[in-house]
């Protein structure tokens, strides 16, 4: 063994940002007016002292080397005086305050970066993605290559504001689902138990694994005289929890598992406050390396809502004005009894009036 | 015995077509002269073909810290031996994400020099990811990413790193620091995001107003959100402006009807708002953002217990803080206060993996108030309960159910003004 160098100060906690804001940022700090959209992917933030900024939004691939993270940098030196931003969806904002400078910037990023400037106001943002085959060890499906399949579906609703109303859309590739809530989410579907294997299972804490199922349907078990856990099918609902805790719990099955797309999801407490994501559709094939069925359906969500929605409807509020009726027979999505839910708060989403549409 | 066998990927490759940036070519470039990421794109050609992953999970530790780094073995390591080990180091972020280029050139320099080079900006929680190195060698990049200032962390069983909107650095509606606040708690329970003690994660986001572009309800066990207590600001002269250019009708349908309280009212080319009942949702601000305005009297409001799907499905966190005021030094240590009482109940009688929502649902909001001495508020609930299955403490006869248990008192709670919901007789 190497001898023992010093150790790097611990407990460094969050790097001041107020050495990363952009200059402008920090004159004006909490004293913005009022923004403008400039063109599809540029605002223009003006403060009380008159500065304007100009935030020219790019959506970035996330997955990045650091080659073309120099590129940006690059760019950021030459036109923003050294400092950029990301956004919660891996959208880069470059900050440039003189507007003649926007055009050429917008060409080296598409020149240079292969990025497209977009993503502001009524479009569809970057999609929020997770690590799938990349790097995750639960995944049933791929993250990064699933958003690049769907972006080049997509994009023209990226590059453009012609939407109703902003769009979120999020991926997940198991049924954790770290991709966020959106307003057209598509996530991974487990359709059987975990098989267990029962010769891999040492390493696992055996009461940790009992106690993470939700319906509690793990118990121990002897298998050939050894201790082991085994699951009651009937209770089990696929929901991969214990896999996440145990890999000898396998959830996954290449042959098996499906995507469904989820819809109407909302943050935001504007109008009716936020709302969690519906079932639109299921058993989606799993169909690398570019799972067109998937970018089909969520093309066939998003023209319905073009074409139905009023100004300032999110997806799920245009499906409850309109009613799920409508929603089904606009998308041609079959409704069957598994859109019913069967979970904890099942009958709060029943219908419990004669308010039906005819 | 250099066997630079080149990985033939033609599953990823067609992922190289199309309008959108491709990380197949990126990562292609990048593997000219890191081998490691020619092996990674191997491993993932054969997880397309077979729809199979091969990760395997666990944790390593840097001495001093329990989280920060995501441990990453292949499962077929022997026929990738450059990605065997592939760690991933979590490295805390700027509040707000906004960079200087030397910041981000120094992560570059040390990915390169230690990883496989390839950056996420930015992680599901929010922090910054460094991928690809081995176990040695993601020792030393954290000490070297410790060594110039960065620190890294977030993972087990202890606080995440923050995430929070860009607030005040360019956004008009923000109506408390966002940015500061990120940096202030992050740095104040650094301890609790570096030796993880708690029963399960504890992820704060912050908005600076209702829009919550951080989406911390849903993503979040603990929202702050700016908010405001005053009247919404009106200027009349741009309302006119505003209807004068899109015309009375456009101002009914998108403002005056999408008003979910119904208080505002148009006449003359003037709006008028009932503040007494705007819930600051914030739609007329944002569909008229050059004649409307939050009010000036700001402060944020608290929710507590939101998280995603993991077994009991996805929950929103909902109002435990209806409004307070964070803008002295007392205000920040009334809010330290508030998340440490939070914290002790929870990590005292909390079970193993259970979020605090999920506690929350466990032993009722009524018990885990008393237990962090909040007084109950009305804006805590949607409605009062329909049911009539409750458990006065107050009217419970001691001795016959055997001696009631007391209420778990964690923390002193301030008695004073507190209105009993059922007076006692006698
Ligand atoms: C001046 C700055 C900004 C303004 C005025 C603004 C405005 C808004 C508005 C009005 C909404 C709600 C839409 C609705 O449902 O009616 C919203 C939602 C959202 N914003 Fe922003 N935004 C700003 C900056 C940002 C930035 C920088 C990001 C980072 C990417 C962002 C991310 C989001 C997200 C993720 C949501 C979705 C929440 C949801 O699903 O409902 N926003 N924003
Ligand atoms: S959704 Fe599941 S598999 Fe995908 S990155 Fe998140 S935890 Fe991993
Ligand atoms: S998949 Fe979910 S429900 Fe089934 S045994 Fe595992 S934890 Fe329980
Ligand atoms: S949450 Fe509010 S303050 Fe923060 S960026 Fe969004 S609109 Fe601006
Ligand atoms: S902020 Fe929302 S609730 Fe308040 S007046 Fe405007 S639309 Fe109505």
């Amino acid at each position: 063994m190497a001898e023992k160098k010093k150790m790097a100060p611990r407990d460094n906690g969050s790097p001041d940002y107020k050495k990363f804001l952009h200059p402008m940022m920090a004159k004006n700090y909490g004293k913005w007016k009022y923004h403008e959209n400039i063109r599809s992917g540029v605002n223009m933030y003006v403060a009380e002292s008159g500065d304007r900024l100009y935030v020219v939004r790019a959506g970035s691939t996330r997955t990045m080397s650091v080659d073309t993270v120099r590129k940006v940098c690059d760019i950021a030196d030459k036109y923003c005086q050294g400092h950029l931003r990301f956004t919660s969806r891996s959208n880069l904002e470059f900050l440039v305050t003189k507007k003649e400078e926007i055009e050429p910037l917008i060409k080296e990023v598409n020149d240079k970066l292969g990025f497209h400037v977009g993503g502001t106001g009524h479009s569809i943002s970057n999609i929020l993605h997770t690590q799938g085959w990349l790097h995750c060890n639960l995944p049933g499906t791929d993250a990064a290559g699933a958003v690049k399949a769907m972006m080049d579906v997509l994009y023209e609703d990226f590059i453009n504001e012609r939407l109703p109303q902003r769009v979120k859309i999020s991926t997940s590739c198991c049924q954790i689902n770290c991709g966020g809530q959106a307003d057209i989410a598509i996530n991974l579907q487990h359709h059987h138990p975990p098989k267990i294997n029962h010769d891999n299972m040492k390493i696992c804490e055996h009461p940790k694994v009992v106690a993470i199922c939700p319906v509690a349907a793990i118990r121990p078990a002897k298998k050939d005289g050894k201790d082991t856990l085994e699951v009651v099918e009937e209770k089990c609902m696929y929901c991969g929890a214990c896999h996440g805790q145990c890999p000898s719990m396998e959830i996954r099955d290449a042959n098996t598992d499906t995507l469904a797309i989820w819809v109407g999801g909302k943050s935001s407490n504007t109008r009716g406050g936020p709302s969690f994501m519906k079932l639109a559709t299921y058993g989606l094939p799993n169909n690398p390396p570019r799972w067109p069925e998937v970018s089909d359906a969520v093309k066939r969500i998003l023209n319905a809502y073009k074409e139905g929605a009023k100004e300032e409807e999110r997806i799920g509020e245009w499906i409850e004005r309109i009613g799920w009726k409508r929603f089904f027979e606009v998308t041609g999505f079959k409704f069957t009894k598994y859109h019913i839910d069967t979970y904890r708060y099942a009958r709060t989403t029943f219908n419990t009036s004669t308010q039906v549409r005819l | 015995m250099s066997k630079k066998e080149e990985s033939k990927t033609p599953m990823l490759d067609e992922l190289e077509d199309g309008p959108w940036p491709s990380f197949v070519t990126d990562l292609k470039n990048l593997a000219k002269k890191k081998p490691a990421i020619g092996q990674l794109l191997g491993q993932l050609e054969q997880s397309y073909e077979e729809r199979w992953d091969h990760w395997l999970g666990t944790v390593i530790n840097t001495p001093g810290y329990g989280g920060g780094i995501i441990a990453r073995y292949s499962d077929i390591g022997n026929k990738f031996p450059d990605i065997a080990q592939f760690h991933t180091i979590r490295v805390i972020e700027p509040a707000g994400w906004v960079y200087s280029t030397d910041a981000l050139r120094q992560l570059c320099d040390i990915s390169e020099k230690y990883s496989a080079g390839i950056l996420q900006f930015h992680g599901m929680t929010g922090d910054i990811l460094m991928l690809g190195s081995n176990n040695e060698k993601t020792l030393e990049a954290a000490e070297e990413l410790m060594e110039k200032g960065w620190d890294i962390g977030g993972s087990g069983n202890g606080m995440r790193t923050l995430a929070c909107c860009i607030g005040p650095a360019y956004c008009e509606m923000a109506c408390f620091d966002t940015l500061k606040t990120t940096k202030f708690l992050t740095d104040t329970f650094i301890s609790q995001l570096h030796r993880p003690e708690f029963p399960y994660k504890f992820k704060f986001k912050l908005s600076g107003c209702p829009n919550d572009c951080a989406c911390s309800i849903q993503r979040s066990d603990m929202p702050i959100i700016g908010t405001w207590r005053d009247e919404i600001q009106v200027n009349q002269k741009e309302v006119k402006k505003f209807i004068d250019e899109k015309g009375e009708e456009y101002v009914v349908d998108n403002v005056i009807t999408r008003c979910p309280t119904k208080c505002i009212t148009l006449k003359n080319k003037k709006i008028e708002i009932d503040d007494k009942n705007c819930v600051k949702c914030m739609h007329c601000i944002n569909v008229m953002h050059k004649a409307l305005a939050p009010g000036k009297d700001r402060g944020v409001t608290i929710l507590l217990g939101g998280k995603r799907t993991l077994k009991i499905g996805d929950t929103m966190s909902s109002v435990i803080v209806p409004f307070m005021k964070l803008d002295t030094d007392e205000d920040y240590e009334k809010l330290i206060d508030l998340v440490r009482r939070i914290w002790e109940f929870w990590t005292e009688h909390g079970m193993d993996h259970e979020r605090v929502g999920e506690f929350i649902d466990r032993v009722g909001l009524g018990t885990f108030l008393d237990g962090i001495g909040l007084e109950p508020d009305p804006q805590m609930v949607r409605h009062p309960r329909t049911n009539p299955y409750i458990k006065f403490e107050e009217l419970a006869p001691p001795k016959i159910g055997g001696e009631p248990k007391a209420a778990p008192n964690v923390v002193d709670k301030e008695i004073e003004g507190r209105e009993m919901v059922v007076e006692m007789k006698k």
